[in-house]
């Protein structure tokens, strides 16, 4: 077991490094930071400043290198842009991140478990027709289109929703569900395929044997069973919708981390871009070894086949 | 109770008489249970036309090959039947009612309180989230409206009916932390919690070793005789069938091929398929003989030929077995076989339904 966790600790580190390497190589193909911190038509003079002021004139080897060690010491550098630590940005921007997530994901099981049981139990009705067209439609739309249509219709026709910002309960509302949509009819494809291997379970065959109602079948004895999936995907989901919402943050200007990686690319601000990618990266790792681990836990035969 | 104890235990040494002015306590009248596939156009008769009857106190053994439709048949008695599967035919008489038109609601009252089954893989049929207790008390909640505390101790009483040691700890304890025979014998109280009439046992002991085997059957016998229950017990095992039973249905395809006494059926098979069934058991009796298994392989139920789906793999077939099915012929009171064979000269003599 100890080997085990050893093993997939040092994959994680690895896969963590090849992001960090990666990274910073794609992010300084992207151009020249200091032609956007200059005005146009700046001297060469000044643009060597700048590029001596953030170690842009350095070789990208050594560069990198730099970047490493201070990554170590959990220093994600300045941002080029903002002048402030990488860090203190981060953290700033992520309690909004971790609000927009939570509510997504409220959404997404609330949608997605309930229209997953349906179809599952009443499997070839109107019922899963609609679920069907539902998960084709939320798993194929891009989630700036909905974004789009909801400001369309309850910002601008309805003017029930403020269309973008943060500070009020209303707020989050539309780039929550935004960001659920997709979320819930993954939820929902996967309540309704696990549901339906519950159902056709012997124990569920017992129970209706037992002459319980249907109600009770379904409610107590397989719903138990069919959320555990579920419930294993919401975990990792909850982490990537943290990191995976830098369109719905830039379409409804919500100030969390995807905005912040948003504006780090448009600024070219290597730091910002860097340190969020990596922090995310090393939160969606974590959590996949965790759940390699626990899997571990729970099933000897992973334990021992590994 | 003492009343129907009394009758199955004089039930095998009783004279015939007796025996049959007893009204059936379940009678399956040309019962036939159909799978369709959804465009419609695949139609498997997984029960055809299958008349029987039991009573009180009484234990048929169900016999026949996989796929034989023998589950099909106890699942079409309670109706809880998989979505493609329908009753297409027939009736089922259950102290006089008829099964076949009752409602949802209403067979869920005969579910488990007046008639209960047992599935084969013990493994499989309980629920890895519950409790036993739980599990056990579950109809008893359901059906009688027992109070839980009630139903508990209730639980704890009847595991200990089926000889599981210490029943006060066992209730709080997870399927998972019990033997595959101690599964089954607590999917066997739950199938008494509520006192039923009919026990339809289907393959209960394919999955415990032989040890188990013989105690559970033991332990079924000892509970069928407390309670005077019915049983209908679906096996492949024709050594079971001749310990435990008093009637015998034989499978095959679907169709009832013969049905009657044991012993009767045992001493003189009148079908074919029945005479190599049991000549391909071996006895212990001394008498020294070559075993002789069924050549062939069973047909495929979704394009069954015209005439006895048995034809092809009989020796004694002729030319009238393959295009016309055998109707199902009285041989004796309660005995029937579905053979031209059996059918006495002049063949339009023959009685029951085609």
């Amino acid at each position: 077991m100890r080997q085990f966790v050893l093993k997939r600790f040092c994959y994680s580190l690895l896969s963590l490094f090849l992001l960090s390497v990666t990274i910073f190589f794609f992010v300084r193909v992207t151009g020249d930071p200091a032609t956007l911190l200059t005005e146009p038509g700046a001297s060469e003079a000044d643009i060597a400043a700048i590029h001596q002021k953030f170690g842009l004139d350095r070789p990208l080897v050594v560069q990198y290198v730099l970047f490493m060690t201070s990554l170590f010491r959990g220093d994600l550098g300045q941002s080029f842009y903002y002048q402030t630590p990488v860090m203190d940005l981060y953290w700033s921007r992520l309690p909004h991140s971790l609000l927009l997530a939570a509510v997504a994901m409220a959404f997404s099981l609330i949608i997605g478990i309930p229209s997953g049981i349906i179809a599952a139990v009443r499997i070839g009705s109107f019922w899963d027709s609609v679920g069907k067209v539902f998960a084709l439609l939320g798993l194929s739309l891009p989630s700036f289109f909905i974004g789009l249509l909801m400001i369309l219709l309850f910002s601008v026709y309805l003017g029930w929703l403020p269309s973008s910002g943060s500070g009020t309960p209303l707020h989050v509302i539309m780039p929550a569900f935004a960001l659920g949509w997709y979320f819930a009819a993954a939820h929902m494809r996967l309540t309704r395929s696990s549901m339906l291997e519950v159902l056709g379970s012997e124990y569920i065959k017992l129970a209706r044997l037992k002459g319980l109602p249907q109600r009770l079948v379904i409610a107590k004895h397989a719903f138990k069973n069919a959320l555990i999936p579920v419930l294993t995907l919401a975990g990792i989901n909850l982490v990537l919708m943290i990191n995976v919402a830098v369109i719905v943050e830039t379409v409804f200007a919500w100030p969390g981390i995807g905005r912040l990686l948003y504006e780090g690319i448009s600024f070219r601000d290597f730091p910002v871009v860097q340190g969020v990618v990596i922090l995310g990266g090393a939160m969606i790792v974590a959590v996949n070894l965790l759940v390699d681990i626990v899997y571990a836990v729970i099933d000897p035969r992973i334990r021992l086949g590994s | 109770m003492s009343n129907s104890t009394l009758s199955y235990a004089s039930s095998k040494a009783a004279p015939r008489a007796i025996r049959d002015i007893r009204p059936p306590l379940l009678e399956l009248r040309n019962l036939s249970t159909h799978y369709v596939s959804q465009q419609g156009t695949r139609v498997v008769p997984a029960v055809d036309d299958v008349t029987l009857s039991i009573r009180p106190g009484e234990t048929l053994g169900v016999v026949g090959e996989s796929g034989s439709g023998k589950s099909t048949l106890a699942l079409s008695i309670l109706r809880v039947l998989p979505t493609a599967a329908r009753i297409v035919n027939g009736q089922i008489l259950f102290e006089g009612e008829d099964l076949v038109t009752k409602s949802d609601s209403e067979m869920r009252h005969v579910r488990g309180k007046r008639i209960a089954m047992i599935l084969q893989d013990p493994m499989a049929s309980l629920n890895p989230l519950f409790t036993i207790g739980n599990q056990v008390a579950e109809s008893m909640r359901v059906h009688e409206g027992t109070r839980r505390r009630a139903a508990w101790q209730r639980a704890i009483e009847l595991l200990k009916s089926v000889r599981i040691p210490s029943s006060e700890t066992r209730v709080t304890q997870f399927p998972h932390e019990m033997s595959g025979g101690m599964r089954q014998r607590i999917v066997g109280a739950i199938g008494i919690s509520c006192e039923p009439r009919l026990l339809i046992a289907d393959e209960p002991t394919t999955s415990l070793d032989l040890t188990i085997q013989a105690q559970y059957l033991a332990l079924l016998r000892d509970i069928q005789r407390e309670h005077g229950l019915a049983l209908i017990f679906i096996t492949h095992n024709l050594g079971i069938v001749a310990k435990m039973c008093d009637q015998l249905a034989v499978m095959y395809a679907g169709r009832l091929v013969e049905y009657g006494p044991v012993e009767r059926i045992f001493d003189n098979p009148v079908h074919p398929y029945t005479k190599a069934l049991l000549n391909s058991i071996p006895r212990i009796d001394g008498m020294r003989q070559r075993l002789t298994a069924i050549e062939g392989q069973p047909p495929d139920m979704a394009r069954l030929s015209p005439g006895c789906a048995f034809a092809a793999r009989c020796p004694m077939a002729f030319d009238r077995c393959r295009v016309e099915a055998p109707p199902s012929v009285a041989l004796e009171e309660n005995r029937t076989a579905r053979c031209w064979l059996a059918v006495p000269e002049p063949p339009r003599a023959a009685v029951g339904v085609a």
